[in-house]
C-alpha cells in the first residue's frame, strides 16, 4: 500500500491498498530495515499492507496517542506519563530496544513505521489537527528517547548526521562565567564548563532552549552542553515533522480518488476530537434559571477562576478583552442566551455609555455566540467554551488582567483569600490547595476545593445511587464544574435529572 | 451579509491576522471540488470592487483578536472616537497644543491630506519594505491595511511602488495604516489560488511592543494614557535592555524604535534572518525576553532560576542605576504605608520586615530610597536571626527586575503575521508624529517634544514666509524645512545601511553561484 510515496505532491495516483490482491498473499515488505529502535520517519513505507492492518495499526497507534495527549492535559509530571503509558504501549505499540533478544523487533518498528504515516494522512488536513498531531507525536518521541538505551541512542543520533560545531577550548575558557551560570542553572551546579564538550549552533536550532534560557547565546549562537543534544534532536524531529504534514497536506486531495481510505480516515480524525469540543453547545442544566439577573445567584456554583472574573467585574464594572472572551464563552456554555447575555454585559459595564458598548463590545459578544462572522462561524455556533487545558496553557493574565486560572496564576496568598471567599476555610484543604498548587496539578486543587464544598452532596448523591462514579470524575471544563455543582445542590428539586457525561477526549 | 458593523476590528496599532481564515469565495469553479469543509463555501462576493471593506462580516477571525484591543482605555479608543473626541475628554493635557492658527485638529482630512502630500517619508518607507531601490516582491506582496475615517477597516491592500500607496492613501485618507507581512503572493490575488493553505504569509520584521499603561502598578506621576518625561524612563530602559539583547544575544543589527505617538514605542527588528523566521522561532525570542510573568492577583511577578542567566546579569547592571535614580528617587513607590507593605510582600524574612514596618511605621513620609537602604542596613545589625542572606540578596535583585525590567505586549512578537501601525502615522489623539528614537541620545528623547503634525504645516509655511526669496527653495523638500527632518534623516540612514547589508549578501551569493559553475 501507500505506494503513494507520502508527502511528494507529484505523486499522481494514490494506490493504496490493492486489497483484492494483496488479501490472500503474504504481505511483502521492501525496503525498509530498521537498524534502529527510535525513527525519524523520513522514507515513508513503501510495501504493501492489508486494509485491516492499515486500519487496526492506525487505531492501535491513535489509542497511545490520545492516552498521551490526555496526560498532558492533566499535568502529569514526565515520569508519572511513562508510568501511565507503559500498560498501553506494550499492548498496542510496543518497540524493544537492539539489546533485546524479542523476535518481533522487526514487526514492531514496521507497524510503528506504517502506522505514523497512516496517522498522517488522517491528521495533515487541517492545521488544528496538524499541530496537536505533530504535538503528541513529538511527545511520543520524548518519551521513548527518554527511555532508549544511551549506547543505543548516540548511535541513532549519530545516524542523523546533524552537524554541530565544537566549542574550542580556548572560547570555553573565555565564556567560563556565562556558560557555568547557564549550565549550574539548567543541571546544578555538579559539572564545570571545562569538563563537559560544549557544542555551538544557530539558536535556531534550539529554541525550546532558547525560549527558557536554557543555553548562552552570543551573536546568534546557541552554546549548548553535550547533555542537551536530546533537546536538539527533539527539536530537529518537531521540525522536519512539521514540514513533512504541510507536505501531506498540499498532496491529501488526491488520496480522494481511493473511496476505500477516505471513510477510513475521516473516521480517525473524527476520534481524535478536541478537549474543548465536549462544551459547543451545552444546555443549561434543567430547573435552573439562567437569566442576566441571576448570574449573582448562580456564581456560588463557579469555580475559582469564573468566579474571579465575576467579582472582578463587579468590582471594577469592567473586564480586559481575554477576561471577557473566557467568561462569555462561559455563560454561554451554561446555558445564558444571546439576548441575556448582551443585557448580562450591558449592565455590568454601567460606567460605559450605550454609544460605547454598541460599538466596542456588542458585535464581540454576537460573534462569541455565532450571531456574526464568518460562514464558519455561524455555521459552528461561534466559539466553544475554554476547557481547563486551554485556560492553563494559553495566554496567561499579565498586569491588570482576570483571566486564567487562580490556581495556577494567583500567589499562595491571594489565592487563599480568594478561596476564603468561596466558604473554603478549612485549613487541611487550603494546604492540600497549597501543596497541589506547588506540583503543578492545578486541576487537582481545583477538583479539591469542589469536593470539600460539595462534600455532603457528592456523599448523597453516591447514597441515593443519583450520580454514577463515572458522572463525579475528575473536573476538566469550568462548565463541568459549574453544572455538578448546581445539580448537587439541587439534588432535592430534581432527583432524576443527572449530569450528562460529556466526552472530554478521545478514547 | 452587512457590511460594515460599527467598530469591530478597530485594533490600537496591531492586528493579528490568519490567513488562512480568510477563504470565502476559494476557487471552486475550476470543477475543482474536493477540499476541506471550509473551502466549499459559494463565492459570496466574487465580483466585488476594490477596495474591499473587509469587516468581520466577510471573514473568520480569531475570536481572541476580536477582543483585543478593544478596551476603551486604549491608546487608540478608534479612530472615529479621536475623531470625535471633544477636548474635555479624557486627557486634555495630551491635546496638541495650538500655535497661532493651529487650531485644526490632527484627524481633520485637510490637515492629514497635507501631512500625506508633503511630508510623510515615502521614498524611504518604500526602500525600507523593499529593500531595494527597484520594485520587488518584498513591497509588491507587502501587506497594509488602513483604517479610514469612518471606521471601515481594509485588509489586504498592496502596492507596486511607493507612488502607487501615496496615490490610495491620499485617495482614501485613512487615519492610520499598519504593515503586515510579505506573502507568497500578491495580496490582492489570494482569492484566485486554488486553496485558501495556499496563501502564506512568508516574512516579516520581528516586532515590539511596549507601552506605559502596563507600568500602572508601579508608576506615581501617572496612570493610563498619560505619561510625563518621568515615566517615560521606564520606556528608556526597556529599550535599552531589549535592544542590547537582540544585538548582542540574537546577533541582530537592523534594529529601529520608533515612537507610538503617545505612551508607547515599537521596535522593529529588520535584518533579513528575522524577517523568514517563523511563529516558533518569535516565540522563543519572546520567552527568552520574557521576565515579568502573571496577572493582578500572581504577587511577585519576577521568579528567576539562580545563577542568573547572562542576559538577565546584563539588564540588572543596566538596570540598576535607574532603579536608584528613576524609580526609588523619581517614582518613590513605597512612601505611602499601603505601598511599602508591597515592597514588604517582595522580601523573604518575616523577623526582619517586622523590624522595618516598625522602623517606618515611626517615620511616616520617609522615601523609597532611604527604605531601600534600611533593609541592608538592618539585616547587617543581625535584626533576624534567621536571616539567609542569599535569599534576600535574590529577593533584592527580583525586586529591582519587577520594577525596571520591560514589559512587554508580547503577543505582538510572537506571530510572523501581527500588523504594526507603520512609522511616520499620525496618533489621531495626540497629533504627534510616531518618529524614530535615536537609540544613540536615548536620554534625550522627549516625547512631549515630538512634533505634531499641526506644528510641522505651521513650519512649512513659516520657512515659506522667510526663504520664499531664495532661488533654490523649490529644491528644498517640504520636511527638510520642519522638525521632521532629523527623524526622516535617521530614517533614511537606517535604511540604507539594511539596503547595503541585503545588496552584500545578494552580491556574494551571485559570486558563490557563478563559482560554482567552474
Ligand atoms: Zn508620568
Amino acid at each position: 500500500m501507500i505506494r503513494q510515496e507520502f508527502g511528494r505532491p507529484e505523486a499522481k495516483r494514490a494506490r493504496a491498498v490493492d486489497h483484492r490482491k494483496k488479501q490472500h498473499a503474504a504481505p511483502t515488505y521492501q525496503d525498509n530495515t530498521y537498524p534502529y529502535r527510535l525513527n525519524f520517519y523520513t522514507t515513508p513505507p513503501t510495501a504493501d499492507i492489508t486494509l485491516e492492518q492499515f486500519e487496526q495499526w492506525a487505531i492501535d497507534r491513535l489509542r497511545v496517542l490520545a492516552e498521551l495527549e490526555a496526560c498532558a492535559f492533566r499535568n502529569k509530571s514526565p515520569a508519572e506519563t511513562a508510568a501511565h503509558m507503559k500498560p498501553l504501549l506494550d499492548k498496542y505499540l510496543p518497540i524493544e530496544a537492539n539489546s533485546s533478544s524479542s523476535t518481533q523487533k522487526t514487526e514492531q518498528r514496521r507497524k510503528d513505521h506504517y502506522s505514523h504515516f497512516i496517522l498522517r494522512l488522517a491528521f495533515a488536513s487541517t492545521e488544528d489537527l496538524r499541530r496537536r498531531f505533530a504535538r503528541v507525536e513529538t511527545a511520543l518521541f520524548r518519551m521513548r528517547m527518554a527511555s532508549d538505551d544511551k549506547s543505543e541512542r548516540e548511535a541513532f543520533v549519530e545516524s542523523l548526521g546533524l552537524d554541530w560545531e565544537r566549542v574550542t577550548d580556548k572560547e570555553r575558557k573565555m565564556l567560563r562565567d556565562e556558560l557555568a551560570a547557564t549550565s549550574a542553572a539548567t543541571f546544578g551546579a555538579k559539572i564545570a564548563p571545562e569538563e563537559e564538550t560544549w557544542c555551538k549552533v544557530d539558536w535556531e536550532r534550539v529554541p525550546e532552549l532558547v525560549e527558557q534560557r536554557k543555553v548562552y547565546l552570543r551573536a546568534g549562537k546557541a552554546y549548548v552542553p553535550s547533555r542537551e543534544q536530546q533537546s536538539m534532536v527533539i527539536t530537529e524531529f518537531t521540525n522536519h515533522l512539521d514540514k513533512a504534514l504541510e507536505m501531506t497536506a498540499r498532496a491529501l486531495p488526491r488520496l480522494d480518488e481511493d473511496d476505500r481510505l477516505t471513510p477510513i480516515l475521516n473516521h480517525l480524525s473524527k476520534n481524535f476530537i478536541t478537549p474543548d469540543a465536549g462544551y459547543a453547545s451545552s444546555g443549561a442544566p434543567e430547573g435552573a434559571e439562567i437569566s442576566a439577573r441571576n448570574i449573582d445567584n448562580l456564581s456560588v456554583h463557579f469555580p475559582a477562576c469564573m468566579s474571579n472574573l465575576h467579582k472582578s467585574l463587579r468590582r471594577d464594572a469592567h473586564l480586559k478583552h481575554y477576561g471577557r472572551l473566557q467568561y462569555t464563552l462561559f455563560l454561554k456554555g451554561i446555558g445564558l442566551s444571546l439576548d441575556e447575555c448582551l443585557v448580562f454585559w450591558r449592565t455590568s459595564f454601567h460606567k460605559v455609555t450605550d454609544d460605547t458598548f454598541n460599538k466596542e463590545y456588542r458585535y464581540n459578544v454576537r460573534h462569541v455566540y455565532g450571531d456574526v462572522g464568518g460562514d464558519a462561524n455561524r455555521r459552528g455556533g461561534g466559539y466553544s467554551p475554554f476547557s481547563c487545558q486551554k485556560i492553563l496553557t494559553e495566554h496567561p493574565p499579565g498586569p491588570g488582567e482576570a483571566h486564567g486560572c487562580p490556581y495556577r496564576h494567583f500567589n499562595l496568598e491571594n489565592l487563599t483569600t480568594l478561596l476564603q471567599s468561596m466558604g473554603v476555610s478549612d485549613r487541611s484543604v487550603l494546604q492540600g490547595v497549597k501543596e497541589d498548587k506547588e506540583k503543578q496539578k492545578f486541576h487537582l486543587a481545583c477538583n479539591r476545593v469542589f469536593e470539600y464544598v460539595h462534600q455532603k452532596e457528592i456523599k448523597r448523591a453516591k447514597d441515593e445511587g443519583v450520580m454514577t462514579a463515572a458522572q463525579l470524575e475528575t473536573i476538566v471544563h469550568p462548565n463541568e464544574y459549574f453544572k455538578r455543582s448546581y445539580i448537587l445542590k439541587n439534588l432535592d428539586k430534581k432527583k432524576e435529572q443527572a449530569p450528562s457525561d460529556v466526552k472530554m477526549e478521545a478514547s | 451579509m452587512p457590511h460594515s458593523e460599527p467598530g469591530s476590528e478597530v485594533a490600537e496599532d496591531k492586528m493579528d491576522i490568519q490567513p488562512e481564515a480568510d477563504v470565502e469565495g476559494s476557487p471552486t469553479a475550476n470543477g475543482d471540488t474536493h477540499g476541506t469543509a471550509e473551502e466549499d463555501t459559494p463565492m459570496a462576493d466574487a465580483a466585488q470592487s476594490q477596495p474591499e471593506v473587509r469587516d468581520h462580516d466577510k471573514k473568520d477571525v480569531k475570536l481572541e483578536e476580536l477582543f483585543d484591543d478593544m478596551d476603551s482605555d486604549e491608546e487608540f479608543p478608534s479612530s472615529k472616537e479621536a475623531a470625535d473626541q471633544t477636548p474635555q475628554s479624557s486627557s486634555p493635557d495630551e491635546l496638541p497644543s495650538s500655535i497661532g492658527g493651529a487650531d485644526l485638529k490632527a484627524s481633520d482630512p485637510e490637515v492629514m491630506r497635507s501631512f500625506y502630500q508633503r511630508l510623510f517619508p515615502w521614498r524611504y518607507l518604500f526602500q525600507w519594505l523593499n529593500h531595494s531601490p527597484t520594485p520587488t516582491n518584498d513591497f509588491g506582496h507587502r501587506e497594509f491595511a488602513f483604517t479610514l475615517s469612518n471606521d471601515a477597516y481594509l485588509r489586504y491592500q498592496s502596492f507596486p511602488t511607493a507612488d502607487l500607496l501615496k496615490k490610495d492613501v491620499l485617495r482614501l485618507m485613512p487615519s492610520r495604516f499598519e504593515i503586515g507581512p510579505v506573502y507568497n503572493t500578491n495580496p490582492r490575488d489570494r482569492k484566485t489560488l486554488r486553496n485558501s493553505t495556499a496563501f502564506k504569509p512568508l516574512s516579516k520584521e520581528l516586532c515590539f511592543d511596549i507601552d506605559l499603561t502596563d507600568y500602572d502598578d508601579i508608576r506615581t506621576c501617572c496612570d493610563k494614557a498619560n505619561i510625563c518625561n518621568k515615566c517615560w524612563q521606564f520606556m528608556t530602559m526597556a529599550i535599552k535592555v531589549i535592544d542590547a539583547a537582540l544585538r548582542e544575544d540574537f546577533g541582530f543589527k537592523h534594529i529601529m524604535w520608533v515612537y507610538s505617538g503617545r505612551r508607547g514605542a515599537h521596535a522593529w527588528v529588520c535584518d533579513k534572518k528575522a524577517r523568514a523566521m517563523d511563529d516558533q522561532k518569535r516565540r522563543a525570542i519572546a520567552g527568552y525576553l520574557e521576565v515579568i510573568r502573571g496577572g493582578a492577583q500572581s504577587g511577585k511577578k519576577v521568579n528567576l532560576r539562580r545563577p542568573l542567566h547572562p542576559h538577565i546579569t546584563r539588564s540588572l547592571d543596566i538596570l540598576k542605576t535607574h532603579f536608584q535614580k528613576d524609580v526609588l528617587e523619581v517614582q518613590d513607590p513605597w512612601q505611602t504605608m499601603e505601598r511599602q507593605d508591597k515592597l514588604l510582600q517582595l522580601l523573604p524574612d518575616k523577623q526582619l520586615n517586622e523590624r522595618l514596618r516598625t522602623k517606618w511605621n515611626s517615620a511616616p513620609g520617609r522615601g523609597s530610597l532611604s527604605k531601600w537602604a534600611d533593609i541592608d542596613a538592618l539585616a547587617k545589625t543581625g535584626a533576624s536571626k534567621s536571616l539567609d542572606a542569599k535569599a534576600l540578596l535574590e529577593a533584592k535583585q527580583d525586586i529591582v527586575l519587577e520594577y525596571t525590567y520591560p514589559r512587554l505586549d508580547i503577543e505582538v512578537s510572537k506571530k510572523l503575521n501581527h500588523l504594526l501601525k507603520s512609522p511616520f502615522v499620525v496618533h489621531p489623539g495626540t497629533g504627534r508624529v510616531c518618529v524614530p528614537i535615536d537609540t544613540k541620545s536615548l536620554e534625550n528623547f522627549d516625547p512631549l517634544a515630538v512634533p505634531t503634525v499641526q506644528s510641522l504645516l505651521q513650519e512649512i509655511d513659516a520657512w515659506k514666509a522667510s526663504e520664499e526669496p531664495d532661488s533654490s527653495a523649490s529644491r528644498v523638500q517640504d520636511w527638510e524645512k520642519t522638525g521632521l527632518k532629523p527623524y526622516v534623516e535617521q530614517f533614511r540612514s537606517f535604511v540604507i545601511g539594511l539596503m547595503k547589508d541585503e545588496r552584500d549578501v545578494k552580491v556574494k551569493r551571485e559570486r558563490d553561484d557563478e563559482s560554482m559553475d567552474f
